[in-house]
């Protein structure tokens, strides 16, 4: 809102300027309106795009307007666009969260659009609506959900990355010893309570590779899945073992950031675009967090959960769908990548073909990149296989990971919310 | 929300009075309030009632039957919901009534800065509840919040207010009731100022104690502030949803969840038919709650 009263009050003033020189230009100008979220990474970028668009294309004015994360960001865009009152372009969720405001309905179709031949195809298949069209490019980058870890805490007591929950436990043990927190956790934003479940899905598929497309039929259900099961079990178990940091019911992510960075804690379940996070609250340990995938029973078998990046995409209400689709096609070029990692940083590998990162990464996106690369292990993390998510996920995992809740409860209830969407959904077979 | 929750029940009118007031004014000077009536409050409540038999996405509803109310009690933390409103609802209006009359007594008794102390305490009532909620938010925090380092200070580990499941709940009411008692104390300082001083006179002749007078004449006779305050507070408690809502949001986890914050869960993850059919319960239960207990205190009221 602020920004957009800013901008609004900006181009009033640009206008009166006009007025009293006795041009009309401003009048000339396309004006595009753009929504996305207001994670301070997300605004810079966006800035910066809008930036380098209007450098070249004069004739267009991009608008640029941030909304809130999270739940309310999810109420606030299904509601523009029910009342039509959405802007040109929106940022939001490729995946579940893209099926959930009924894509078909609501948006542009860019399947022809030139752009879509820079794009990689695993992207197009997370913001493909029903009908087999697709509706969005992507902004950002792919990112990993995994485990942050404290490089120096490692160092000190001698530790190497674990590929087994074994490992990964022991290490837990070894640094609780030491006097240490072993697993940080923030639930005074729920949101990052979720890893240990959504984090597991690489191991969850390589025990039961149908398990996607069983869940999404409403066959498979995560308390009658041993493996499905796991993600809860584990969460419960860190929390029974003590290895939680003090504040963790009233932590919030900006908390949990700054400790990893700054090592009061030597791991932080998270998404790797949390890198980008330690650049703005704690720069000078930027170097000091690295990053591995969940561990699974096997180490043999250990992979990575990948997170696909959020999508652009054009409301079928938007009066300006052609100067819209120059500006997505702009984000989704090789010219639009360096933008985005000169303004937010490299934090991990772009969907665009040909893009490319600079040498000098920070730990956390080298740690990234080899489970991407061919040969490595990587698997998209269910809400991007399925369009159902639970909307109360967060709040689960949150009674499980405090002791509130049993992990069987907790999964049980799971199971429930995920009916109740397939429902709203209009899925087959619930 | 949809529905709107009844604002304290106004008693039926007398008929003797409306044949009497039947003819006062041409009909057309009732239309500009008819009409704002009917679009803004009946059309509403018509179509929730409808929304709530459907599966809504607001561009399309399909009509489902009760299926809403069915899944809604079948959520399994709505049962814990309903019995967290009433615990909110009956510790909120409680207290209110103990510490508004007490607060009443002290503020019409000759102390000095009369006028500056009454304004003290309703300054509360005038603060926006989310900024009051977000302030005590950071003063409850286990660590870093004032309230548990000083009392760490004389060597006492406060709990988790507010993420500590058997407390976040109370600790909430506690501070609804610190911001709305304000309106508690002004509600018993009218009553208290408008009873006449000869009953205490009387009392006093006859040798009663300050005690018993306060049991004896001031509470009886205050009655109709008490009804007010009970009415007003106990609706207020059970439909409160935005000081939870800014401290908690119902966490940790659904533990502190009232059925007005279960509502908007619901409303947030786009389950529209859901929520309007949770408006539509919350509507009922108030209704149900608060008609009996208003005919109950003004029954009292015209027996006396």
């Amino acid at each position: 809102m602020l920004m957009r009263n800013l901008t609004r009050a900006a181009l009033a003033t640009t206008g009166i300027v006009v007025i009293m020189a006795g041009a009309a230009s401003a009048q000339d100008k396309v004006k595009v309106t753009f929504l996305f979220d207001n994670a301070p990474s997300t605004v810079a970028m966006a800035e910066a795009l809008a930036a380098a668009f209007e450098a070249k294309n004069p004739n267009i004015d991009i608008e640029t307007e941030s909304r809130p994360g999270g739940a309310d960001g999810d109420n606030l865009i299904k509601t523009r666009l029910a009342t039509g009152e959405m802007s040109d372009v929106f940022l939001y969720n490729a995946g579940s969260l893209f099926q959930a405001i009924n894509p078909v309905q609501n948006l542009v179709d860019v399947t022809d659009e030139p752009f879509q031949a820079n794009v990689i195809d695993s992207f197009k298949a997370t913001v493909t609506g029903t009908d087999g069209r697709v509706y969005g490019a992507p902004i950002g980058t792919a990112m990993g959900g995994g485990m942050l870890y404290n490089i120096p805490i490692y160092k000190e007591l001698g530790l190497s990355v674990p590929k087994s929950w074994a490992e990964f436990m022991a290490n837990n043990e070894k640094i609780k010893a030491a006097g240490k927190t072993a697993v940080i956790q923030t639930f005074g934003e729920t949101w990052t309570s979720q890893l240990f479940v959504l984090g597991d899905f690489y191991n969850v598929q390589a025990a039961v590779p149908t398990f996607a497309a069983d869940y999404t039929a409403g066959k498979a259900k995560y308390a009658t899945t041993p493996a499905a099961m796991k993600g809860f079990e584990r969460q419960e178990e860190v929390f029974k073992a003590g290895y939680l940091n003090e504040d963790f019911a009233a932590a919030t992510f900006p908390d949990g950031v700054t400790k990893i960075a700054t090592g009061e804690g030597a791991h932080y379940p998270m998404l790797s675009f949390a890198v980008s996070n330690i650049k703005e609250l704690a720069p000078e340990h930027i170097n000091d967090v690295g990053f591995f995938a969940i561990p699974g029973d096997d180490a043999a078998s250990n992979g990575l959960t990948t997170w696909m990046p959020a999508g652009l995409y054009i409301p079928k209400t938007s009066k300006h769908p052609d100067e819209a689709k120059a500006f997505v096609a702009f984000v989704a070029s090789i010219e639009g990548c360096d933008v985005q990692t000169q303004s937010a940083g490299a934090t991990g590998p772009y969907l665009v073909k040909d893009c490319t990162l600079p040498a000098d990464v920070p730990p956390v996106v080298s740690d990234l990149l080899p489970y991407f690369q061919e040969g490595g292990h990587s698997a998209p993390a269910l809400e991007y296989l399925s369009p159902i998510k639970g909307p109360a996920l967060e709040q689960i995992t949150v009674e499980v990971g405090s002791g509130i809740r049993s992990a069987a409860d907790g999964a049980a209830l799971y199971d429930e919310d995920v009916k109740k969407q397939a429902q709203q959904l209009g899925l087959p077979g619930w | 929300m949809a529905v709107a929750v009844a604002e304290g029940s106004v008693p039926i009118a007398n008929p003797r009075r409306k044949s009497r007031t039947a003819g006062l004014y041409p009909s057309w000077f009732y239309l500009p309030a008819a009409i704002i009536f009917a679009v803004l409050f009946m059309l509403p409540t018509f179509a929730s009632l409808f929304f709530s038999l459907t599966r809504w996405t607001l561009q399309k509803a399909d009509f489902i039957g009760l299926e809403n109310f069915a899944q809604f009690f079948r959520e399994p933390f709505l049962f814990q919901g309903l019995v967290n409103t009433l615990i909110y609802g009956v510790v909120t209006s409680g207290l209110k009534v103990v510490l508004g009359m007490l607060l009443a007594l002290l503020l019409t008794s000759d102390i000095f800065g009369r006028g500056y102390l009454r304004a003290v305490v309703f300054f509360p009532v005038l603060v926006s509840t989310v900024g009051v909620g977000i302030t005590f938010t950071a003063m409850m925090h286990p660590t870093q919040g004032l309230i548990n380092e000083t009392l760490a200070s004389i060597g006492i580990k406060g709990p988790g207010w507010l993420t500590d499941p058997r407390f976040a709940l109370y600790s909430v009411a506690l501070v609804d009731v610190w911001k709305g008692v304000g309106l508690a104390t002004v509600i018993y300082i009218a009553g208290i100022v408008s009873i006449p001083l000869e009953y205490y006179e009387a009392a006093k002749i006859d040798g009663a104690t300050p005690w018993q007078r306060f049991w004896t004449v001031t509470l009886p006779l205050v009655h109709p502030a008490t009804a007010t305050v009970i009415i007003l507070s106990f609706i207020g408690g059970l439909r409160s949803f935005d000081m939870i809502w800014a401290m908690t949001k119902g966490g940790p986890g659904f533990t502190s969840d009232v059925i007005a914050s279960v509502i908007y869960k619901q409303y947030q993850a786009g389950f529209y038919g859901l929520s309007t059919a949770g408006n539509v319960v919350l509507f009922i239960m108030v209704a149900l709650i608060i008609v009996p207990l208003s005919m109950l205190l003004n029954r009292q009221e015209t027996d006396r």
